[in-house]
């Protein structure tokens, strides 16, 4: 139910060949499979409706769609009785309106209309359905059976459900099956007993809902409605915006009244989400106007010191004044920014347009560095460009998935959402991942075969399928001749044929048994789309970038990449990661990822922006972290990024940030980087602002200003006054005029405009005079780079070993509640679901240590220790301990460490190896955070500011 | 920078370059990566280290940092 209506067609697209027929009087055409209902809807007629929705499959069976069709005695539903060609149809007549009249007194008998007093009076389907079949009030007069006086379930922090005003239309059962595929709710009971259950007819906080919204969405009534309905009111002004938590990048319909969001309605046009949307995203924007947000610039000289609230004048020239004094004293090369991406792709280029140009260095890096800078590299290298290659509805037409090293009903929910689709439909997936997965064994979804691997050997398993691809004869040597570089080829196909890549020989590395890696070979490489979903799990290694390099060398010799329905799919963890890449936010790339070390590329940039420019990679993130406590890195300016919270060895990120001398924060909280920090400027939240985000399948998607921003500037507002402080001049009017500076500047983007994105929806780059609506599959004909290039990818191991000191190995995850560092999600109610990380671990493990769930546990690695809680769970292996990193105080990065993938520094997350031991107060390090939490988080007046980070 | 750090930094890239390098390239290919992708001081840092010894430093690896220090020495000369 959509407070600010959509016009709803009542049952879902299709797209058979045109049929015509003639509808009261008109002729109209429409795919074969229309039904009768959306045939007359895109004819501009309504049949009144109740049961159906067009994100639903038609059930039929409130009986008040009821049509005529000439030749037929009975009265159909129009809902379910598609359409044929002749065919002569009415939809409106006396006998009709008499029907319609008598179902809909039966349903407002145990439903009375007290709608002035309902909080979705006016946007009621069974309101305004009375009233176009005519019905005022029950002719029964409120006498007969009733359901009224049921209890009301307001166990999620989000929406309520009051039986009372439920129908019974099983609209929200439809969506939780169709839609989010997690099979919640089922209507208990039968006849007139019959009721919504959730689960085991359990309250929904405690039963299998996911709270992704759905059913509340399709919900005819207010049975199944917001609470900010009530507590804000009804919305009067609606901007079409983008989510700004995960990779998917769900499109929204912000629904505002008086500057504040009342709901967050998924768009139903929205290329990547049609109309869906997750617990995050739907509900969980609350953070935007959290009470921590800090709203007022502030400086210090240390940061032992208290706070002193400034003007936004004061911040920016102190700032600006520090960087120009470090840069004289320690030389041009002392400073450098951090990219995010949670801000905007206009906000990331001007960050790096800053370094580059106004402090005159290369030392730019962007939080991609800790997630997918391996994505960058080895997609790069391999197929010739660092992006995923498919559109997600690309999903719709695989036979065989391969998730690796991604959790996407957690992560990408959305997604999730749409894979399980395909699963249902007959898809086979196979899951690589040492934790058994939701998607292992979820609701009829069933994994065909899950690769429990041993942290760390993900490249060993990969080999170990290509071996079996190749010896066995069903590598497409056509496809590779046809598009592959051959040379390589003959070189990769050599070394993974060799008997040391077999699944035999790699068994005791990898933990999977040989005929499991066979059989999922097999099926991989003999269906006729096989497609590769990946995350984390693979890039955050030693060798993160040989996987990607494995899985292009898997996917190429397979002959999955350069269609719908295959390819190669990084599921990127933030908003922008794709964007804050393609912007230039690493210190070897300009914008669209060519090299600075290119003299045409660097000629082009330094003519455009009036200034020389370096071709010499500047400093990644890690280097930063060294070169500061060398003592030759001094100044550092960071957008809306926590690296003291995400980035891995705490310990040693704190020394090195307590030796910069201006440490410059730009962000919405006091987070855990700020702590640091000599200046901090306010960040805006992406409801406050204008400017594109690009998702994982390179999708530009605009994000709109719906509310004021809170501290009065835009991100890209306060970068711009930073670079003139700075003398060198960034003058925009509004951040169109930045993406056309973008467009100007890089051939992938030389189509886009916002005025495009306006007239398309969103656009997926490439968008130029080749592609001018952009470009949904990539490396179609062929590869972007010419050929595809094979890589030889040995698997070695990680200098990260178990012993008899630390004989567990740790990884990192997260969960759907959650977002990253949590600095968002921590300030809503999403703590109902998590209100804190745990340490999962095998009942062998936890026996052997005598933990018991609940019991606190010490966990210690070479880099430091820290205490959690455990959940004792057959989740995940024995041998393997598991946690998330979404809140602070866990300092599940006090444990990770410095091992880094080889070619682009990305850390080792996803392997630590520690001990876990029964304790009973918290680690050194967590009494020295809260006690340094306390101190660096005073403003003047000595009165502490949150410290939650 | 420590020097300790750079010396694992490139022996992990020498140990992907071990696999893929044709025969006798190994050396010319981890040096032209470290060159796309060290900053100056990291490069300048692990030629100081050879230049004292580069104990730790594999063989291809350390062929590739005199390949390193050679093009420094050129470009400075020039
Ligand atoms: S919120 Fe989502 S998961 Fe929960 S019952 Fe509704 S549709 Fe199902
Ligand atoms: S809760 Fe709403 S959607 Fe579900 S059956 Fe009742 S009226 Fe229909
Ligand atoms: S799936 Fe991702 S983009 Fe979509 S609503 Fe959830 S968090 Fe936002
Ligand atoms: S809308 Fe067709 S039967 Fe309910």
């Amino acid at each position: 139910m959509y407070a600010i209506d959509h016009h709803d067609l009542g049952t879902p697209a299709t797209d058979g060949a045109p049929v015509t027929l003639d509808i009261d009087g008109q002729s109209v055409t429409v795919p074969a499979g229309t039904s009768l209902m959306r045939a007359a809807a895109l004819a501009g007629g309504a049949i009144p409706k109740l049961c159906a929705t067009d994100t639903l499959k038609a059930f039929g069976s409130c009986r008040l769609c009821l049509v005529e069709i000439e030749g037929r005695k009975d009265f159909p539903a129009s809902c379910t009785t598609p359409v044929a060609s002749g065919m002569k149809v009415r939809t409106q007549s006396e006998t009709l309106s008499k029907l319609r009249r008598g179902v809909m007194e039966l349903y407002v008998s145990d439903h009375p209309l007290e709608c002035a007093t309902c909080p979705a009076q006016g946007h009621c389907e069974l309101e305004s359905m009375a009233e176009a079949v005519g019905v005022k009030a029950s002719p029964y007069g409120g006498t007969g059976p009733r359901h009224q006086g049921q209890p009301l379930d307001n166990s999620n922090p989000y929406f309520n459900f009051n039986p009372d005003l439920c129908i019974v239309c099983s609209r929200c059962v439809r969506a939780c099956n169709e839609v989010q595929g997690t099979f919640a709710l089922s209507i208990d009971s039968r006849g007139f007993a019959s009721k919504i259950a959730a689960s085991q007819d359990e309250l929904f906080i405690t039963s299998e809902c996911v709270s992704c919204g759905a059913c509340v969405e399709s919900c005819p009534t207010a049975a199944l409605s917001e609470k900010s309905l009530i507590t804000v009111g009804k919305p009067t002004e609606a901007v079409s915006t983008t989510c700004a938590y995960c990779g998917v990048g769900c499109s929204f319909v912000a629904e505002v009244k008086d500057n504040a969001v009342v709901r967050m309605a998924p768009n139903r046009d929205g290329d990547a989400n049609h109309g869906h949307a997750c617990v995050k995203g739907r509900f969980a924007y609350g953070y935007a106007t959290h009470a921590d947000r800090i709203t007022k610039p502030m400086v210090r000289a240390n940061i032992t010191d208290p706070w002193r609230e400034v003007s936004w004048d004061e911040a920016i020239a102190y700032a600006a004044g520090e960087f120009k004094r470090i840069q004289a004293k320690y030389g041009r090369d002392s400073i450098g920014g951090i990219t995010s991406s949670r801000c905007t792709n206009e906000e990331t280029y001007l960050v790096q347009k800053l370094v580059r140009a106004a402090f005159g260095t290369n030392n730019v890096d962007t939080c991609a560095r800790v997630c997918h800078s391996p994505t960058g590299y080895g997609l790069k290298a391999t197929i010739g460009e660092s992006a995923g290659t498919q559109a997600f509805t690309s999903v719709m037409d695989a036979d065989v998935i391969v998730v690796i090293g991604a959790n996407p009903t957690d992560g990408h929910p959305v997604f999730a959402s749409q894979l399980k689709r395909r699963l249902r439909q007959g898809a086979k997936l196979v899951v690589i991942d040492p934790r058994a997965i939701d998607l292992v064994r979820t609701p009829h979804v069933r994994a065909e075969h899950h690769l429990a691997l041993k942290p760390g050997t993900n490249v060993a398993v990969v080999n170990a399928i290509a071996h079996v691809v190749v010896t066995e004869g069903l590598a497409r040597e056509d496809y590779v001749a046809e598009r592959c570089d051959t040379d390589s080829y003959a070189r990769w196909k050599a070394f993974v044929s060799q008997p040391a890549n077999s699944p035999e020989a790699l068994e005791a590395v990898t933990g999977v048994p040989a005929a499991t890696v066979r059989a999922a070979a097999r099926l991989y490489a003999t269906a006729k789309n096989g497609a590769i979903y990946y995350g984390l799990g693979v890039t955050e290694h030693s060798q993160g970038t040989t996987t990607v390099m494995a899985i292009a060398n898997l996917a190429m010799v397979t002959g999955n990449v350069g269609r719908e329905g295959v390819g190669i799919n990084p599921l990127r963890g933030q908003n922008n990661v794709q964007g804050s890449c393609d912007m230039g936010s690493f210190p070897h790339e300009f914008p669209g990822y060519r090299h600075v070390s290119d003299e045409a590329t660097r000629q082009l940039f330094s003519s455009a922006w009036g200034v020389p420019l370096q071709g010499e990679p500047g400093l990644r993130i890690p280097n930063m972290f060294e070169a500061a406590l060398d003592g030759s890195f001094k100044g550092l300016y960071v957008q809306g990024e926590d690296i003291a919270q995400s980035d891995p060895n705490t310990q040693h990120v704190s020394a090195a940030l307590t030796s910069l001398e201006c440490l410059v924060v730009q962000d919405l909280f006091l987070c855990e980087t700020a702590k640091f920090a000599h200046v901090f400027l306010p960040g805006s939240s992406f409801l406050e602002k204008d400017g594109t985000f690009t998702n994982a399948e390179r999708r530009i998607s605009r994000v709109r200003q719906a509310i004021e921003p809170l501290a009065g500037l835009a991100d890209w507002e306060v970068t711009c006054r930073l670079s003139n402080a700075l003398g060198y001049p960034m003058n925009y009017a509004h951040p169109s005029e930045i993406m056309d500076e973008i467009a100007r500047l890089t051939p992938t983007f030389t189509g886009v405009s916002y005025e495009a994105l306006d007239r398309l929806g969103s656009i997926q780059w490439p968008c130029n005079a080749d592609a001018p609506d952009g470009t949904p599959t990539m490396h179609i004909e062929r590869f972007v780079r010419g050929v595809g290039r094979f890589y030889v990818t040995e698997y070695v191991p990680t200098d990260e070993r178990v012993n008899s000191r630390f004989p567990l190995i740790l990884t990192t995850g997260r969960i759907l509640s959650q977002y990253n560092v949590g600095a968002q999600t921590r300030r809503t109610d999403n703590v109902a679901w998590h209100s804190e990380d745990r340490l999962e671990i095998h009942p062998d493990d936890a026996e052997a240590r005598g933990i018991n769930s609940g019991d606190w546990v010490g966990i210690a690695s070479r880099a430091g220790d820290t205490v959690l809680r455990a959940t004792v769970t057959e989740r995940v292996q024995q041998g393997v301990v598991y946690t998330t990193f979404h809140f602070p105080e866990s300092g599940a990065n006090v444990i990770t460490t410095d091992n880094s993938d080889w070619a682009t520094n990305c850390p080792e997350y996803k392997v630590t190896a520690v001990q876990v031991t029964k304790v009973s107060q918290p680690s050194e390090w967590q009494t020295r955070y809260r006690q340094f939490s306390k101190e660096t988080t005073r403003v003047a007046r000595e009165t502490p500011l949150s410290t939650a980070g | 920078m420590d020097a300790d750090y750079l010396i694992k930094m490139a022996n992990q890239i020498g140990a992907f370059f071990h696999g893929e390098s044709a025969p006798g390239q190994a050396p010319a290919d981890i040096a032209g990566h470290i060159e796309r992708f060290w900053d100056k001081r990291m490069k300048a840092a692990i030629v100081a280290h050879l230049a004292a010894g580069g104990h730790g430093l594999e063989p291809a690896v350390r062929g590739a940092v005199e390949i390193i220090a050679r093009a420094q020495t050129a470009k400075a000369a020039s």
